[in-house]
């Protein structure tokens, strides 16, 4: 299954709906591309939310390492919404976990920005 | 395929297409062997991250050059083989992708998640190309797997 992605606006939060695999190739390409359109129009307060992400292999996890740093460097905030166990297993054994602010429901994530 | 025979291998061009069919052959080999769905997802993606390094930093891509990908049941063991043409790989290069200051590099955990999913994980480089084995037990853990070397 191929990466699908779509972006939505709740409270001034970019929201980036991610689906399928997260791996390299077509799927790491299309989360980089769709992050940095969504910087470049200005929107610096993103949420990834991967509920529907079933698989990501060790490019795609560099490729949400890649997104959080360019957010951040670029002044802003990406948090990660409603991650499936295998995503989830995966930031924990990279620890990865304790970079990303992880969140499970999407209206707190919206509110946690400042 | 395979499991009724002992040992099934195949030669692959170095492009991404071989990395997502070495995945699937792996998930097809492992359910047959009757491993548990975590420890066919783990198997999978080690072999998954396996064919990444044997294309990308191995062959790199090279159209003249093959991947070999075994798979073989040796008693209790899977024993899954990758082998490049690649120019080798240099092991003292590779960082720990846990350490503060790499944590946030974008690349550099493939061989790290293959040891954390199987029992065994050799690497074995040379001159002429770069031989990746990794093992899991059938009846074996179904996590937290540790490298008997490099």
């Amino acid at each position: 299954m191929t990466m699908k992605v779509s972006s939505r606006q709740v409270d001034g939060v970019t929201i980036i709906d991610c689906s399928g695999r997260i791996t390299l190739g077509e799927g790491s390409v299309v989360l980089r591309d769709t992050v940095r359109d969504v910087l470049s129009k200005g929107n610096k307060k993103i949420v990834l939310n991967l509920q529907n992400v079933n698989y990501i292999d060790s490019s795609g996890i560099g490729e949400l390492v890649s997104a959080f740093t360019t957010t951040k460097n670029q002044g802003g905030e990406l948090k990660l919404l409603n991650l499936t166990k295998k995503v989830n297993d995966l930031l924990q054994i990279t620890k990865l976990y304790t970079v990303f602010d992880v969140k499970d429901d999407e209206a707190s994530a919206v509110k946690s920005f400042k | 395929m395979a499991m009724t025979e002992q040992r099934v291998s195949y030669t692959l061009d170095s492009s991404l297409e071989t990395i997502d069919n070495a995945e699937e052959k792996a998930a097809i080999i492992a359910t047959e062997l009757g491993f548990a769905d975590d420890e066919v997802m783990q198997i999978s993606m080690a072999v998954r991250e396996g064919a990444v390094n044997a294309v990308l930093h191995g062959n790199a891509y090279a159209p003249d050059k093959k991947v070999t990908l075994a798979f073989e049941r040796m008693g209790d063991d899977l024993v899954i083989t990758i082998r490049d043409q690649g120019p080798g790989m240099d092991l003292s290069k590779i960082p720990n992708p846990l350490a503060p200051e790499n944590l946030l590099k974008t690349s550099g955990r493939g061989i790290f998640l293959m040891r954390s999913f199987m029992d065994v994980v050799e690497i074995r480089p040379s001159g002429t190309g770069t031989e990746l084995k990794l093992i899991k037990h059938v009846h074996g853990p179904s996590a937290g797997g540790k490298e008997a070397s490099q």
